[in-house]
């Protein structure tokens, strides 16, 4: 061991991300509008597609946001757009 | 004041000129780097003990011995130290300055040479404090005006004009050669002068300090503060990331880029703190700065390899003169471990993602099941035949030039192929197994590399085939029915788009296939380098060329 303290330097960003809690889910969907968002992954619109006559059947507004690639990351623009055209976010991510 | 060490004929050489101005009623302090009994009982007294080498360091002896005259003031010692922020260690190709020609030098005007690269001019800011008792202070000889003045001239090594015209003794030296080169001083020895700017000078480091207890090892704290890809680093010491800063001329705090995921601002100094850390020498930042801002190019898409539950992770091939001088592998085992170049530079990468970027297995990158390349995939095309274009000089770099290429892709599928001697049947034979990239009945699905080995080249090149006509070939022979790659198709469920039924599909784009020449020479195995099907679209990611500033 070392005599004397050894002197290092962080190689980190030196941030941390800001936790937020969690937002809890709506008790109803009554009057709400449910984004359905097309992350571009493979056979996503397939499960959206069938998720959104199902919403429509129980008197639920929808709306379609997608990016156009899975490679990249939600642009800031689609992102206000959902938060200002929608109340929740079902959100296709998987293949 | 003359600085002067033990291990320096010219040292030795000036002891009798040394009693000259002793003798003359001058006053004369005489700064000892190592031993100094050679000064002998009649120079004893104007002795000044520097093993210490704060003194030396702060004066900016790069040569002894070196005379300087003082003129009654500020002591020079306390002037700012050579090694302030935006002064930093020089850079390897200043080494020259070093040189036998380059070590006997007079200023007389206030220094501007890099052999006296500190102004020894008034200074204008306080000197650096330090809380370290300064080991020469004991033994400091009483030559009031030799310690404390304002420098007027330095002489650099024996030259007898120079040490007579600012010693104002006419006839000094006179039975001496006119000149003899000096030595290097003891402050120029490998790492000291890291190791003095962090005893006596300021680093300019902005990271963050974060100090080990004497119990605590310190690769281990590096483990607890999650700064590992699992592997030991080297622990980033101040001295250490000094010398890596050495390897580049640009500005420590030059912002390199916003890593992914985080976006978080990654500077010069933050990428050599991480070469540190990943084991590289100096002279391999340059190659790791310049893919980091390839890899940084929209074009290339770290986030989403970084992020991606697919394999891949960066892949970096080194074109150019720079491969060889830093000594990187190209060929037996080029692909494998064994060269500290190779090994080392993929991993700085990598751990500039993990640690500035926060690219964390397990959390922002969720590979399914990632792949060793993760670690560090790095190495060097072959260049020896001047029959094959570099990589590179494919890609726009104009010939002699290092570059640096960053494709997102996974670990190494080998190609068998003993029997092939003609050109066709060899393109057919790899092109069968390109054909698994992905999936065999996935088209324009991932890129690849295809790593041609020196015995599979043999047989293009003694058929005068280029790397243009091997590409060629090899597309025209990718080239599949839709109806055999159809969903369903052969009893998979796999496949194209059945609209796509009635189309001839080209497994890669024309820019998705990449070919690289390495390998050692024995061995009829190539090898495929499948990439990240995030280059399904070219504009979604592909890889990226850039040219290294070195």
């Amino acid at each position: 061991m070392n005599a004397s303290p050894t002197l290092l330097h962080d190689p980190t960003s030196e941030t941390a991300s800001a936790l937020r809690p969690r937002r809890s889910p709506p008790p109803s969907l009554d009057g709400r509008t449910v984004a359905l968002f097309d992350i571009g992954k493979a056979r996503a619109d397939e499960f959206l597609d069938y998720l959104q006559p199902r919403l429509r059947a129980r008197g639920i507004a929808t709306a379609r946001f997608a990016k156009p690639t899975n490679a990249k990351p939600a642009t800031p623009a689609i992102v206000g757009d959902i938060a200002e055209g929608a109340d929740v976010v079902v959100e296709a991510l998987a293949d | 004041m003359v600085v002067v060490k033990d291990e320096c004929e010219t040292c030795h050489l000036v002891l009798p000129v040394l009693h000259e101005i002793a003798h003359s009623g001058r006053d004369l302090a005489i700064v000892w780097q190592d031993d100094g009994a050679f000064l002998g009982p009649g120079l004893a007294p104007l002795a000044v003990d520097d093993r210490a080498l704060e003194r030396s360091f702060r004066l900016g002896i790069e040569t002894v011995p070196t005379l300087i005259r003082m003129e009654p003031g500020m002591d020079p010692a306390a002037a700012p130290p050579p090694t302030a922020p935006g002064d930093r260690a020089p850079h390897p190709a200043d080494e020259r300055e070093n040189s036998p020609d380059a070590a006997s030098r007079t200023s007389l005007a206030p220094p501007t040479s890099p052999a006296s690269r500190t102004s020894l001019a008034p200074p204008t800011s306080p000197a650096p404090r330090t809380n370290r008792a300064s080991p020469t202070n004991a033994t400091f000889p009483t030559h009031q005006a030799s310690r404390t003045g304002t420098e007027t001239g330095r002489a650099i090594g024996w030259i007898r004009d120079d040490w007579r015209a600012l010693t104002g003794i006419a006839d000094l030296g006179e039975g001496l050669p006119p000149h003899r080169p000096g030595c290097g001083s003891r402050t120029q020895e490998p790492g000291m002068r890291e190791r003095l700017t962090v005893r006596y000078g300021e680093t300019g480091i902005r990271a963050r300090r974060v100090e080990a207890a004497p119990e605590t090892d310190p690769v281990e704290l590096c483990y607890d503060r999650g700064w590992t890809d699992g592997l030991p680093v080297v622990p980033p010491t101040p001295e250490r990331i000094l010398r890596m800063l050495g390897g580049t001329r640009r500005d420590p705090h030059e912002v390199v880029g916003l890593i992914p995921p985080k976006l978080a601002p990654c500077t010069i100094e933050k990428a050599a703190i991480n070469a540190v850390m990943a084991g590289c020498r100096p002279e391999y930042l340059p190659v790791v700065l310049a893919a980091l801002e390839a890899a940084l190019d929209p074009g290339f898409t770290l986030h989403g390899v970084t992020c991606s539950t697919c394999h891949s992770g960066p892949v970096i091939i080194v074109n150019g003169p720079i491969a060889r001088r830093i000594g990187m592998n190209a060929g037996l085992n080029a692909l494998g471990q064994g060269n500290r170049a190779n090994a080392t530079i993929g991993r700085a990468v990598n751990l500039v993602v993990r640690n500035v970027g926060g690219g964390r297995p397990g959390e922002i990158d969720r590979a399914t099941l990632g792949s060793p390349g993760k670690y560090t995939f790095c190495f060097a095309e072959d260049e020896s035949d001047p029959h094959w274009e570099p990589l590179s000089v494919s890609r726009g770099v104009a010939p002699g030039r290092s570059a640096v290429t960053v494709f997102a892709g996974e670990g190494v599928q080998g190609v068998s192929d003993q029997r092939a001697r003609r050109p066709g049947e060899l393109t057919r034979s790899l092109a069968m197994a390109l054909r698994a990239v992905g999936h065999p009945k996935l088209c324009e699905w991932a890129p690849a590399v295809l790593v041609i080995s020196p015995e599979h080249y043999a047989t293009y090149r003694e058929a005068g085939w280029t790397r243009r006509r091997i590409a060629d070939a090899l597309h025209r022979e990718l080239v599949v029915s839709g109806e055999e790659v159809i969903v369903g198709a052969r009893g998979v469920a796999e496949g194209m788009p059945r609209s796509r039924r009635g189309e001839r599909l080209p497994k890669f784009h024309r820019e998705g296939l990449l070919l690289v020449r390495a390998g050692g020479p024995a061995g009829l195995f190539s090898a495929i380098l499948s990439g990240w099907p995030g280059g399904r679209l070219l504009e979604e990611s592909h890889p990226v060329t850039r040219e290294i500033a070195d």
